[in-house]
């Protein structure tokens, strides 16, 4: 049997309709974005517009933006999984003909794409904002350099790598909550380096932008290929390692 | 279904060992055994979410493999003992999303059918978590029917349900059986599995005992006859002992139990010695032994096997 984007298509639209039902995925969807505006802009309007200041002021606030593609889909992929343990809704799943490489695409997708869709629109209302409120040296200064780049760039690639941390930790875990810390702590370290970039530790140009990326990219294919060989069947529905062969 | 030899180890534990049964097409069969004896396991395993340690095995008609996981999950269904469904999303909801992960055509036709089944036309609309546990049950059980399965593994469809749930839950299976549809019946209801399955396995790690009801009642004990008497017998030995094919004898609350080698063979002779020493007969009949007699004698026979 092959890959069917049908199967793909059932988890991810019943995790939709799951997440619109859910207190908690929508309080962190809707605090989210409310947190990554406010700070950033405040921080950007009240902002000195001379000197070194500016660059280290944009980029502070841009990093407040990149936050969000780390946060948010660790937090919700780490319950992919182990949530649907806790509920006990994984084994029935797991007894249709579904895939692995379906059911994780789905559970993927089920969080890259609301993050997706936060990052982009805090990121465009940020920008509205400041074009309508903060000092034209400020404005200029986001347009100036890669900042623009590296936030178009960064953010899906950023959610990837924490999609797939959120979800390995999710397989291997039992407790939700502690598995929604450690998946925070684990999608962090990519971030170091685009905190050096935005804070002008490190002199971006675009080639180099695109190198990180790509650096990045082919971490979060790794880091799915990884995953998939970590999913078992057998460990998911007794607890103990299985053979190989339950895996599919 | 074909299972040969199959074992399942986890570590050093034995989960079940070396288990060998068929299965034909349309039956009920029963799986039977105390806490901890492999049951659910074994029904993981032919349901391919376990991979077995040894041994082999053909689910609806496909070789058990890995390979062929995902083809003989397209042609069964399971239900684990908790129905397991998604408490925020509608009952239609629910079963739409498991009519996509089998790419079954007709969903709404399809979704219809499985609720008229259990009877949930009107509760289509209902969220799951507003449902009764035994609502749940019957939603668990229309999932199970979507994609018309070849087989389907029921564990312990009726835990937990009242009295009227139960009985429309077996009247499902009994409708099901009809259709056409073999059911793997996982209980631990032996009245259960002696109303509803064509044959019972009993496993207790192995497989201890398999076939029909009356069988394995025929097997484990020796036939005999009860005799319920208004007053004891001054002197049973002289009486019974006067009965041919009667082996032994023994007193019993209610009456007196007689080993013998053909009940309607010895009934009339004995009714006649039983008048003749002036005993008034309140009845008179071969012994029934329950699947739960069947059933205890074996696990206690494994119980003092395994006492030092």
């Amino acid at each position: 049997m092959s890959f069917s984007w049908t199967r793909v298509g059932a988890i991810l639209h019943k995790e939709l309709r799951d997440y619109r039902r859910n207190r908690f995925v929508i309080a962190t969807m809707a605090a989210t974005p409310v947190l990554f505006i406010a700070l950033p802009t405040i921080q950007l309007i009240a902002a000195s517009t001379t000197g070194k200041a500016v660059n280290l002021r944009v980029g502070l606030s841009l990093l407040y933006m990149l936050v969000i593609p780390v946060i948010m889909p660790s937090v919700i992929s780490a319950y992919s999984v182990a949530g649907e343990r806790e509920q006990g809704t994984l084994e029935p799943v797991l007894t249709t003909p579904i895939r692995r490489e379906e059911f994780l695409i789905a559970k993927a997708l089920a969080a890259f794409v609301p993050t997706l869709v936060v990052a982009y629109a805090v990121f465009g209302i940020f920008l509205a904002i400041a074009a309508l409120f903060a000092h034209p040296v400020i404005v200029s200064a986001i347009y100036a350099g890669t900042h623009v780049l590296v936030q178009l760039l960064f953010t899906p690639l950023l959610a990837g790598w924490a999609v797939w941390v959120g979800i390995a930790v999710s397989t291997r875990t039992t407790d939700v909550r502690a598995g929604q810390q450690l998946s925070v702590l684990g999608s962090a370290p990519p971030l170091v380096v685009i905190a050096l970039m935005s804070l002008n530790v490190i002199t971006v140009s675009t080639a180099l932008a695109i190198v990180l990326a790509a650096a990045l990219l082919a971490f979060d294919l790794l880091a799915w290929r990884a995953v998939a060989a970590m999913f078992d069947r057998e460990r998911l529905v007794t607890g103990n390692r299985g053979r190989s062969t339950a895996g599919r | 279904m074909v299972v040969e030899h199959l074992s399942k180890h986890f570590g050093e534990r034995i989960a079940f060992d070396d288990v060998s049964f068929e299965v034909g097409v349309g039956e009920v069969f029963g799986f039977l055994g105390p806490n901890g004896a492999g049951k659910t396991t074994t029904v993981r395993t032919l349901g391919t979410l376990i991979a077995p340690s040894s041994g082999s095995a053909i689910v609806a008609g496909i070789p058990l493999s890995p390979k062929n996981g995902p083809a003989i999950r397209s042609r069964i269904s399971m239900m684990p003992e908790s129905p397991g469904l998604y408490l925020r999303l509608s009952v239609r909801e629910n079963l739409e999303c498991f009519a996509g992960l089998y790419r079954l055509d007709d969903v709404r036709g399809r979704i219809g059918r499985a609720l008229g089944a259990v009877s949930l036309e009107d509760r289509a609309r209902d969220l799951c978590g507003s449902l009764s546990k035994g609502l749940r049950q019957r939603v668990g059980l229309a999932r199970a029917l979507l994609n018309d399965p070849a087989v389907l593994f029921l564990d312990e469809p009726t835990s937990g349900l009242d009295p009227v749930a139960t009985r429309e839950v077996h009247e499902l299976i009994a409708s099901l059986r009809e259709r056409g549809v073999t059911i793997f019946l996982t209980t631990h209801r032996l009245e259960e599995a002696e109303r509803l399955c064509d044959r019972v396995a009993i496993l207790n790690t192995t497989l201890r005992l398999i076939g029909r009801p009356d069988e394995l009642r025929v097997q484990l004990f020796r036939r005999s006859v009860d005799v319920r008497l208004r007053a004891p017998l001054d002197d049973p030995e002289t009486v019974f002992g006067a009965v041919a094919d009667v082996e032994r004898w023994e007193q019993t609350p209610s009456g007196y139990t007689l080993a013998v080698s053909d009940p309607d063979l010895v009934a009339p002779a004995l009714a006649r010695a039983l008048v003749a020493a002036d005993a008034d007969i309140l009845s008179l009949a071969e012994s029934h032994h329950s699947l739960e007699d069947v059933y205890l004698e074996l696990v206690d026979e494994d119980v003092e096997a395994k006492s030092p």
